[in-house]
């Protein structure tokens, strides 16, 4: 019996999903779900959309218009809905692969425009889909199907990213922490302008096991320990944060937002609006 | 703007695409700048917010699919526009607007040389890029526009087809076409046909068709239909499926679409096709040349028809075939290595002898190349 969570936001008659068993990404959904009914939002006026991976899937399961992309452009996409209709509620969900590799650009110059989307990565440090290669959100040294011998690569630290790049509501959640991940998702739909949040999922199937970080119970116990508030990481030192995943809300600070600036230049050159 | 209002204007070719495509009613355009198609994304941001419709200028091409896509998906008329390297980038997101059925219409203002070759210099070297260029089975429309007045009237049908059909069309133009300056008739709107597409689910169902039709009735997103819509097979619902029978179908079904309606869609023109010994096959921007050596032939005594694909894809094959049964010599006159040339043989086969004149060398091909060209046809044929 789905709980009535479930039963009003999501398409029950197409699960079980398709993700492994103790994946994150049915949790961080759910959160999702939740944000969306703690705002009392019209389902009619919320537009999901996704790209490519793991994380992407969740749309097709969630019951409002839901928009599955191409792998990297869900935020390109989901700027000419909200361009076409300013009035929906446009929440991309995405990858670390698909929003920070092959969707990079997109995903700064979203930021950059301050168009009002919600951002959700579901971060699982890994491309999960195609089996565990190495990610932009891979810690270096660490192992993928990819990085046989440790990743090379440094990783993106993606709020701080988005914030240098013009975001104007950054945080990052968990799997493990659920009500401040749910009341991160709110805060970020609520803010007028470009919102990310980095939801760190955990992969026991490829990321966990290529790293020897346990089965899905210790991924999400390394979670309770390891992640630790934004207040009390401003506490430590750099060698005390070195094992511990900071979350919370980063940055929140409204300016203009882009389809509003554009409905000034309509209202400038005598255009009607919703012609 | 008082001046918009006159019916008649000397416009650029890329000045009356964007005038065309704003009478039938296109409201929001994404794209990135690009040679030899940049007036297009000009005259947009200019024009559309003055009928509060929208513009916006992407970081890549890519995105400016994406995001006319996403307009399309919101029930907004889009379109975006790009040359040479930029149709290529393009590529993916048209396969995904075939197999997800939204309507989009692509301009492709063709430029010289693969890669970054030659930017401003013409060529026809996208036709079979235009057909083949995303990856996997798929349907194609694509329509090349041959003056300014025709890009006005074609770019209209170009919208037209994507909405009925829901289906990319690619407005196949060239740099001769895009760049050249005419005077046209502007038709407005309340004088058009327009077609908008049918949003009346069946059986509630979004992708689901009629018996014996083959175009799905979904609606626009936020029109309180909530459904989803995927790159992958799907079924009815939207809803991605592995099946290799449901794939099937709606492969098909896809191609079927085009392939049924294929009369609806193809239009040629025929200039003195009745009693010619000699056929030229020619498009786009490469048909003012022939016209010229046309112009000339009470000089040059040279008699020949013209066959004009305005529709390249799906080709008008029939008319071809017809016409090649009674003809001894068809020249295939096109601004490239030979493309069209191939579909060309492929339907003519022994029926008539079929010769070809094109370049690569960014220069357009002149009346008196075509003149000599049709000189030495004759000559070996006597």
């Amino acid at each position: 019996m789905p709980s009535k969570l479930i039963e009003k936001h999501l398409r029950t008659d197409r699960l079980p999903h398709i993700w492994c068993p103790g994946c994150g990404h049915g949790i961080l959904m759910r959160d999702v779900c939740q944000a969306i009914d703690n705002l009392n939002l019209d389902k009619d006026m919320v537009t999901i959309v996704s790209g490519i991976g793991c994380s992407s899937r969740a749309a097709g399961y969630m019951n409002y218009n839901t928009l599955h992309t191409t792998h990297g452009r869900a935020i390109a996409f989901a700027t000419g809905i909200k361009m076409a209709k300013p009035e929906m509620t446009v929440i991309v969900i995405t990858g670390d692969g698909d929003a920070a590799a092959i969707g990079g650009n997109h995903l700064i110059h979203g930021c950059r425009r301050n168009i009002d989307l919600t951002i959700v990565v579901f971060n699982n440090n890994t491309y999960g889909m195609t089996g565990g290669q190495y990610s932009p959100t891979t810690p270096t040294g660490e192992k993928g199907t990819t990085a046989p011998y440790g990743n090379i690569d440094g990783a993106f630290d993606l709020p701080r990213l988005a914030k240098a790049a013009g975001a104007t509501y950054t945080a990052r959640g968990d799997c493990y922490h659920v009500p401040l991940t749910i009341k991160l998702i709110e805060n970020g739909i609520k803010n007028h302008g470009f919102s990310f949040i980095d939801a760190t999922s955990i992969c026991p199937t490829y990321y966990g096991r290529k790293n020897k970080k346990g089965g899905p119970i210790d991924m999400m116990h390394w979670q309770e320990k390891n992640c630790i508030s934004k207040t009390k990481a401003d506490k430590l030192s750099k060698e005390e944060l070195e094992d511990k995943l900071v979350i919370g809300e980063f940055y929140n600070e409204p300016k203009e937002e882009y389809t509003d600036l554009y409905q000034t230049i309509i209202d400038k050159v005598g255009g009607k609006r919703n012609v | 703007m008082a001046t918009n209002r006159c019916r008649f204007k000397l416009l650029q070719g890329n000045e009356a695409c964007v005038e065309g495509a704003l009478a039938v009613g296109m409201r929001f355009y994404a794209g990135y700048p690009i040679t030899p198609s940049t007036e297009i994304a000009e005259r947009s941001s200019v024009r559309l917010p003055q009928l509060g419709g929208k513009f916006i200028q992407m970081e890549d091409e890519i995105s400016s699919i994406a995001a006319a896509l996403g307009a399309s998906v919101a029930g907004v008329k889009s379109m975006t526009a790009t040359s040479g390297p930029g149709f290529s980038l393009k590529q993916e997101n048209i396969g995904y607007a075939a197999i997800a059925e939204i309507p989009i219409v692509i301009v492709d203002v063709q430029r010289s040389g693969p890669s970054t070759g030659l930017p401003t210099s013409p060529s026809q070297g996208d036709v079979m890029q235009a057909k083949w260029g995303t990856h996997g089975d798929h349907p194609t429309i694509a329509i090349s526009p041959t003056s300014v007045q025709s890009t006005y009237n074609e770019i209209i049908r170009a919208f037209n087809l994507s909405e009925r059909f829901r289906t990319p069309v690619i407005f196949l133009m060239d740099e001769v076409v895009g760049h050249m300056r005419e005077g046209i008739e502007l038709i407005p709107t309340e004088e058009l046909e327009i077609i908008d597409r049918n949003e009346k689910m069946i059986n509630g169902l979004p992708y689901a068709v009629g018996e014996r039709e083959y175009i799905p009735h979904m609606p626009s997103f936020g029109t309180g239909s909530l459904y989803n819509i995927t790159g992958l097979f799907h079924d009815d619902e939207g809803f991605p499926t592995n099946d290799n029978k449901m794939a099937h179908d709606e492969g098909l079904r896809l191609m079927k679409k085009i392939e049924v309606y294929k009369d609806d869609i193809i239009k040629y023109e025929t200039i003195d096709t009745d009693d010619c010994d000699t056929l030229i096959v020619c498009y786009g921007g490469t048909m003012r040349a022939v016209l010229g050596a046309k112009e000339r032939a009470k000089e040059t005594g040279l008699k020949f028809g013209i066959f004009n694909p305005i529709t390249i894809w799906p080709f008008p094959e029939e008319k071809l075939a017809e016409l090649s049964k009674k003809i001894k010599n068809i020249l295939v006159v096109e601004h490239n290595y030979g493309q069209i040339l191939l579909t060309v043989q492929r339907i003519v086969k022994d029926n008539s002898n079929v010769h070809f004149l094109g370049k690569i060398d960014g220069t357009t091909i002149s009346p008196d190349e075509i003149i000599k060209k049709l000189q030495e046809v004759n000559s070996n044929a006597q």
